[in-house]
C-alpha cells in the first residue's frame, strides 16, 4: 500500500499558507489495486487526474492505491477524513460497510461508494451500467466463437458481476443459440497469476473467446499467446493483446468525478445514485478490431446505437431464469431494482452460481 | 459426471507452469531458514525479481540476461535485510515485513513504464523426439528450461545441505549458532550468504511469473506468492524434496479446481476455490501431529539474532 499526494498540491498549499488562502478542495480517491493496473483501478485514477486537469489549483487530490477490501479500508478512509478531506471516492464494491461506518463518523465529508447499493446522507452511490457493454461485446462474442464455447472469468458472486454474465449470455445466445459460456470464479479482482491460470484452464476446456470480470490484462496476454480471442475489461488493453482483442469496455469516470467535485464547491452536493450507461457515455466501447467482419460489426454498433436511443434493453422479455420459471415475460424489460440485486442466472448458463 | 474433458497431459503442465515460481522461492527460503534466519521478506524479493527481470529482459531482449539480473536484485535487497539482522541485530520477523512493504512500493515505482510491453520469450526445450512422445512428451520434455532448472536447484541444495561439508556446517549455524561460532565458524557471514542466496532464487521466482507464467508487468502481480512459499517451506519441514511435493500440490490443485470450474462440475466454486488452500493446512496438520518430530525438525536458532559477544 502507498500513500501519495501530489507535490503540485502540497506545493500549493505551502504557498498556500503564506499567501491569500485559496478555500481547496481536497478529493480522496482508495483504490482495491494498483492504478497502473491497466483495468479497473487505473480507470479510476485517471478519472482523478481528470478532476486535476479541471480544476487545477482549486483542488488537491490523494489516493491510496492496493486498498484490501474491509477493515483496513476503514482505516485508510479515516485517515482520509481526519486528513481534511472534503470528499472522498471508495472504488471498489468491497467498501460498501466500510464507507457506510466512516461516513456515519464524519457527516461533514461526502461520500461516493462505486458499484454499492447503500446510501446515506453524506454517502452516494455511483456505477455504469457496465451490462449494456457485455451486451455487446456479447454479441460479438457470440458470432466470434468457432467452438460455440465462450470463457468468462468472473470475480465474485456479486449482483454486478452475475448482471455481466447474464447480459454476454443472452446477447450471444440471441446471434448463436449454440453457444455456451464456461464460468470460473476466481474470487479475487486483482492476482495476474490466478487470472492467468483461469484463462489457461477455460482455453483447455475449449474456449475460444474469453471475457472477463476481473481487473489485469493477464486473460488478454494469454490469449495473445494462444491465439485466441478476448475483450478488453474496464481499459481498452489493446497494448497487451493486439490480435486477440476484439473490442472492450472502457470506464470512463471523468465526467462524474468532476462533476461530483464541482459539487462540493458550490455546495450543492447531494446524496443520490448514479447509474449512468453507454448513452451518457460512463460507459465506452472500445474500437472494433478488423478480425471482426464487416457484418457483424454493423450489427454490434446496431446495438449500440440502439441502446443510446433507448429502443433496445439488454434485458428485455422473454427471459427465463436458470431454473426455468418466468423472470420477465414477453417485451416487458427488467427494473433497475432486480438489475441491482441480480442473485440468479438466466436460463441456459450451466453451473450453478456460488453465494 | 464426465471427467474425460480433463487432459491430465495439459493439466500438468498448467500446475509446473504455477508451482514453478513458488518452488524456486521456497527453496532458497529453506536454505536461509537451514541457517537459523526467517526472512518474511519472500513476498519483496520476488516482485523485486519481477519487475527486475521484466525490464532488463525488455531493454536486452534476453531473457536470460534479465532472469540474471532479477537474481541480482532479489539477492541486493535480501542483503539489505542481512545487513540490518546481522549487524544491526533488528528483529526478523519485523525488518522482514518491512522487506516486503519496501520490495512492493519500489517495484511498483521501477515498473511504471513498463506496464503494457512485452517481454521476449522464454524458450523452450525442444528435443527433436522425445519432446514429440505422446504423453510423456509433453510432460517431461517441452517446458520452458526454468521448470528443469528449479527441479534441478532443489536437488543440488539437497545435495548441498546433505552431502557437503559446507552445507554441514550451515545447517550447524541454524542448529546452534553459539557453539558453531566457539568451533571457529563465520555466523554472520554464513547467514549473509544464505539470506543472499534466498533473495536470488526469490527473485528468480518473480521473474518467472512476469517472464513466463503470466508474461506481462503488472504491479503488485505476485499478489501473495511469497507467503505461500512461506508457507510451503514449513509444510515440507525444511526437507528439499518435499517443496516439490508442497509446490506441485498446491498448484495442482488450485489448477485443478480452475479447470473443474470450467467443466461446469457441479460442486459450489465457493469450495473449489477453497480447495488448495484447505488440503495444504490439512497435510500441515498431519504433518506436524507427531509434535516431538515437527519441532526436531525446526532449525533450533531459526529466527534468533546472534551476536559473538554472547
Amino acid at each position: 500500500m502507498k500513500f501519495t499526494k501530489t507535490l503540485a498540491a502540497a506545493t500549493a498549499l505551502a504557498l498556500g499558507l503564506g499567501g491569500a488562502a485559496i478555500a481547496q478542495t481536497k478529493a480522496g480517491f482508495i483504490y482495491v489495486g494498483p492504478p497502473t493496473d491497466f483495468g479497473w483501478s487505473y480507470e479510476h485514477d485517471q478519472g482523478r487526474l481528470a478532476v486535476e486537469e479541471a480544476f487545477g489549483d482549486m483542488v488537491e487530490t490523494s489516493f491510496v492505491a492496493s486498498v484490501p477490501e474491509g477493515a483496513d479500508a476503514e482505516r485508510v478512509m479515516t485517515q482520509m477524513a481526519l486528513g481534511g478531506a472534503d470528499i472522498i471516492f471508495s472504488t471498489s464494491f468491497g467498501y460498501m460497510d466500510p464507507t457506510l461506518n466512516v461516513a456515519a463518523k464524519f457527516p461533514n465529508v461526502k461520500f461516493e461508494h462505486a458499484t454499492g447499493y447503500k446510501r446515506a446522507d453524506n454517502v452516494s452511490t455511483y456505477s455504469a451500467r457496465f451490462y449494456e457493454g457485455r451486451h455487446v461485446i456479447g454479441l460479438i462474442a457470440g458470432r466470434m466463437t468457432e467452438t460455440n464455447t465462450v470463457g468468462y472469468i468472473a470475480s465474485f458472486p456479486i449482483p454486478e458481476v452475475v448482471r455481466g454474465i447474464n447480459a454476454a449470455y443472452l446477447a450471444a445466445k440471441s446471434v448463436n443459440p449454440d453457444v455456451q459460456f464456461k464460468v470460473v470464479w476466481v474470487y479475487t479482482w486483482f492476482d495476474p497469476g490466478k487470472e492467468a491460470d483461469a484463462a489457461n484452464a477455460l482455453i483447455e476446456q475449449g474456449a475460444d473467446v474469453i471475457m472477463q470480470h476481473t481487473d489485469s490484462p493477464a486473460a488478454m496476454t494469454i490469449a495473445e499467446e494462444k491465439g485466441i480471442f478476448a475483450f478488453g475489461q474496464a481499459s481498452d488493453m489493446m497494448q497487451f493483446g493486439p490480435n486477440a482483442r476484439l473490442s472492450s469496455i472502457i470506464d470512463n469516470w471523468a465526467p462524474y468525478y468532476i462533476s461530483r467535485v464541482q459539487a462540493v464547491m458550490d455546495g450543492t452536493w447531494e446524496s443520490m445514485d448514479t447509474w449512468d450507461g453507454i448513452k451518457p457515455g460512463m460507459v465506452g466501447i472500445g474500437e472494433f478490431s478488423d478480425k471482426i467482419p464487416a457484418d457483424v460489426q454493423a450489427e454490434a454498433q446496431a446495438a449500440v446505437d440502439a441502446i443510446v436511443a433507448g429502443t433496445l434493453h439488454p434485458f428485455t422479455g422473454p427471459i427465463n431464469k436458470q431454473d426455468g420459471s418466468v423472470w420477465l415475460a414477453a417485451g416487458e424489460t427488467a427494473d433497475d431494482g432486480t438489475l441491482a440485486g441480480m442473485n440468479f442466472y438466466v436460463e441456459g448458463i450451466e453451473g450453478e452460481l456460488p453465494n | 459426471m464426465d471427467f474425460s474433458a480433463l487432459n491430465p497431459v495439459s493439466l500438468m503442465v498448467s500446475l509446473m507452469i504455477a508451482a514453478t515460481p513458488i518452488l524456486l522461492a521456497a527453496v532458497g527460503e529453506l536454505v536461509v531458514e537451514k541457517s537459523g534466519v526467517l526472512n518474511l521478506g519472500v513476498e519483496g524479493m520476488m516482485i523485486i525479481g519481477a519487475i527486475a527481470g521484466f525490464a532488463i529482459s525488455v531493454e536486452t531482449g534476453n531473457p536470460w540476461v534479465g532472469m540474471l539480473a532479477a537474481m541480482v536484485a532479489g539477492a541486493v535487497l535480501a542483503l539489505i535485510f542481512g545487513f540490518m539482522t546481522q549487524f544491526l541485530m533488528s528483529n526478523q520477523v519485523a525488518t522482514g515485513l518491512a522487506l516486503t512493504l519496501f520490495g512492493l512500493g519500489m517495484a511498483a515505482l521501477l515498473g511504471q513504464s513498463y506496464g503494457g510491453m512485452k517481454p521476449p520469450r522464454t524458450p523452450r526445450l525442444d528435443i527433436p523426439v522425445l519432446s514429440d512422445l505422446p504423453i510423456v512428451g509433453p510432460i517431461l520434455f517441452s517446458h520452458d528450461v526454468m521448470i528443469y532448472m528449479s527441479i534441478a536447484l532443489v536437488a543440488g541444495v539437497w545435495y548441498f545441505l546433505n552431502r557437503t561439508r559446507a552445507g554441514l556446517v550451515l545447517r550447524a549455524v541454524g542448529e546452534n549458532h553459539d557453539a558453531a561460532h566457539s568451533l571457529g565458524y563465520n555466523v554472520v557471514m554464513i547467514r549473509l550468504a544464505a539470506i543472499a542466496f534466498g533473495g536470488a532464487c526469490a527473485g528468480l521466482g518473480g521473474a518467472y511469473l512476469s517472464l513466463v507464467r503470466v508474461p506481462q508487468w503488472t504491479e503488485g502481480m505476485t499478489a501473495g506468492a511469497g507467503w505461500i512459499a512461506l508457507a510451503i517451506v514449513v509444510f515440507a519441514s525444511w526437507k528439499p524434496w518435499r517443496l516439490i511435493l508442497g509446490a506441485y500440490l498446491f498448484g495442482g490443485v488450485t489448477i485443478l479446481q480452475l479447470n473443474l470450474q470450467a467443466m461446469g462440475i457441479g460442486i459450489s466454486a465457493a469450495y473449489l476455490s477453497m480447495t488448495p488452500y484447505l488440503i495444504t493446512i490439512i497435510v500441515m496438520v498431519i504433518i506436524s501431529a507427531d509434535r516431538r518430530r515437527a519441532s526436531m525438525n525446526a532449525p533450533a536458532s531459526l529466527g534468533r539474532n546472534f551476536h559473538a559477544s554472547h
